[in-house]
């Protein structure tokens, strides 16, 4: 008989085995997933994992990987904060939406002008909207005492109906011919998001994320924040008796998260996607809360997390293209990842023991 | 008597029916949060009970066969959580979060092939002359047995919960794992049984969705059902009447703001169909307003997890 014994203190082994072994083990099970659908389950895997970047065309997708893992990384430290509390904002995905179109907003309503001030005023934009977005929820739960998680799901689709306005309306293109979609914002240089270096796939929407991941690894370990953030997640009550205001933090966390998810849409609008479409929203805000658990809610974890997470998007598609691998499998292969990840965790707290038949103390399971 | 184009008793027959899936999904949620389990996973586990029930009922060509193979695929997604939650202790939310993720994943790649295709019926239980009474006739008896089952499930939870003696256990649980334990209840094996149950019930109330209020198969076709499910669960306090007078509530809405966009009214359909989200966050804020844990109803061990060290 198998019994778990709570550790004194978690082990600094698997907090850093965990991550490894849920990958392995979702490679094992997909490997086994992609055999019940008819597929060649080794070269599924080296296609997803192997080819972005040490295939044949591994020039083009490793950009690729940068262009994904970039709004990953993005919002995944922003939530990574918020977990890290016990704040759990779900609706990164309507924050990266609401960001990109306060910024297209700007600088649409800029275009033509030709002024090297319009794409910094989008950035904030961008980061505002997102703010905003994030602060409805934050605001109704240290005001009401409001479930932030419900809140901010609802919120995602409530941007996706207003993403759909937008891109029919009130930011269409008036040069579209009555296609639905503004204006490609990455076609003029004032609002464009070129890649700083050809074929890097690195615009400046990566370079904010590795910024960001070192400053929020600084705030983290080295901040008086960070070790409020960590306290309240940790021992509430301790936190309290310490003077940490939890609404205070609510606020800080949301705020925070909000806007670099905004910031990612604002990166994504003026780059990769290039305008507003109807579908926007292609799901980055709830990847990355896989990514930040995959990171173990660590800035520099998560920047790893967001590259492994990353290669699934990328060699995914070439899996599509190549072996006909439907999309969806892409996204079970995703949230199997999740999984393993959050029950592997267990052995950072809790340790196996074997016990001899015969002395289970009554209702000990 | 008609108001501004909308039927009042054709309003509440179709709420009636519109209702069903949150309230089925709702109701088992309850149970779920009663023990003690937060459960974020409904929306998977409906989307999954969506696309389980519809190849089931294409498959066999029999409806009820097919909100059984929904119940049985949300019960088996919602078998994930309780392993992960209850044996690898691992965090609630985060696992609920993940339940829906791989949810909608799994919904998708299983439902390729099943665009397109038209379900067997669900008929209306034939009431023979009462059916055509003004009125009572369409609210009362003019719906199909799911919306039956689903009043028949309130009562049935809200009697479990109150006076039997599992109901009585499944309460302690919820609200002192420690106590419960000491009496010695099996905490973790009480709340896999009802994990279980909210999952068959969201499953069941996904297939709803699917086979009779859409009835078609797409990608995403729940969509948030099972969020909105877990706001009324908020909004009841935990209580099954209130639960059904939540779903209902919300169910009006959604009714009246398509009725409203079919009638071409003046507000844009994009404010129209954000609507049901607004309103449920309107209702979620006056609810938590001004009241602490307790005063809400909320279990007291919500979202805890239990680990027996003694």
């Amino acid at each position: 008989m198998l019994r778990l014994e709570k550790r004194p203190n978690p082990s600094r082994f698997w907090l850093y085995a965990t991550p490894v072994v849920a990958v392995l083990l979702t490679m094992i099970a997909g490997g086994l997933l992609f055999a019940a659908m008819g597929k060649n389950p080794f070269e599924v895997i080296r296609t997803i994992f192997w080819d972005p970047i040490f295939g044949q065309f591994a020039f083009y997708l490793r950009g690729q990987l940068l262009v994904k893992a970039g709004p990953l990384i993005l919002i995944a430290i922003g939530l990574a904060l918020g977990f890290r509390a016990g704040i759990w904002n779900i609706g990164a995905e309507g924050q990266y939406i609401i960001g990109a179109i306060c910024a297209a907003a700007v600088g649409l309503a800029a275009y033509p002008t030709e002024s090297r001030w319009i794409f910094p005023a989008m950035v904030i934009a961008g980061a505002f909207g997102g703010w905003a977005w994030a602060m409805i929820p934050a605001i109704l739960k240290t005001r009401f005492n409001t479930n932030e998680i419900l809140v901010s799901l609802m919120l995602v689709y409530v941007a996706e109906t207003i993403v759909a306005k937008a891109a029919t309306g009130f930011l269409k293109n008036p040069e579209g011919m009555g296609f639905p979609g503004s204006r490609n914002l990455s076609t003029f240089p004032a609002t464009a998001n070129p890649e700083l270096f050809a074929g890097s796939g690195l615009h400046w929407g990566g370079v904010t994320a590795l910024v960001m991941a070192i400053l929020a690894w600084v705030l983290l370990s080295r901040h008086i924040l960070g070790f409020q953030i960590r306290l309240a997640g940790q021992a509430p009550r301790a936190a309290r008796f310490n003077g940490v205001n939890p609404n205070r933090l609510v606020m800080l966390c949301m705020g925070a998260s909000g806007a670099l998810a905004g910031l990612a849409g604002m990166f994504e609008v003026t780059g990769p996607a290039g305008q507003i479409t109807i579908d926007f929203g292609t799901g980055y805000g709830f990847t990355a809360i896989i990514v930040a658990f995959l990171g173990r809610l660590n800035p520099l974890g998560i920047v790893l997390a967001g590259f492994i997470m990353a290669l699934t998007y990328v060699g995914g598609e070439m899996a599509s293209t190549n072996l006909g691998l439907p999309d969806a499998a892409i996204q079970v292969f995703q949230g199997m990842l999740l999984f393993f990840l959050l029950g592997v965790d267990m052995l950072t707290n809790y340790r196996i023991r074997l016990r001899a038949a015969g002395t289970t103390v009554k209702g000990a399971l | 008597m008609d108001f501004g184009g909308i039927n009042p008793v054709t309003l509440i027959a179709t709420l009636m029916v519109t209702s069903v899936p949150i309230l089925l999904a709702a109701l088992g949620e309850a149970v779920v949060e009663r023990s003690g389990v937060l459960n974020l996973g409904v929306e998977g586990m409906m989307i999954l009970g969506a696309i389980g029930g519809f190849i089931t009922a294409v498959q066999t060509g029999s409806p009820v066969l097919g909100f059984l193979g929904g119940a049985l695929a949300g019960a088996v997604l919602s078998a994930i959580f309780a392993l992960l939650t209850q044996v690898f202790l691992a965090n609630q939310v985060a696992t609920g979060l993940a339940l829906t993720l791989f949810g909608l994943g799994v919904s998708s790649l299983a439902g390729q092939g099943y665009n397109g295709i038209k379900p067997p019926a669900t008929g209306k239980v034939p009431f023979g002359p009462l059916a055509d009474i003004p009125v009572l006739g369409p609210i009362l008896f003019g719906h199909d047995w799911v919306v039956y089952f689903s009043l028949a499930m309130v009562a049935a939870i809200w009697w479990v919960l109150r006076s039997t003696r599992a109901g009585l256990i499944l309460r302690a649980v919820g609200e002192n794992h420690d106590a419960a334990h000491a009496l010695g209840y099996r905490v973790n094996r009480i709340r896999l049984l009802a994990i279980l149950f909210g999952g068959a019930m969201a499953g069941m109330g996904g297939a709803y969705v699917s086979l009779v209020r859409v009835p078609q198969w797409t990608d995403g076709i729940t969509a948030g059902a099972g969020w909105i499910a877990l706001a009324i669960v908020v909004f009841a306090s935990w209580r099954p009447w209130r639960v059904l007078i939540g779903a209902y509530l919300f169910g009006g809405i959604s009714v009246l703001q398509l009725n409203l966009q079919a009638a071409g009214s003046a507000i844009p359909v994009e404010y129209l169909s954000m609507a049901p989200y607004l309103i449920t966050i309107l209702v979620l804020v006056v609810i938590s307003s001004g009241k602490g844990k307790a005063a809400t109803g909320a279990p007291a061990e919500l979202g805890h997890n239990f680990h027996a060290s003694r």
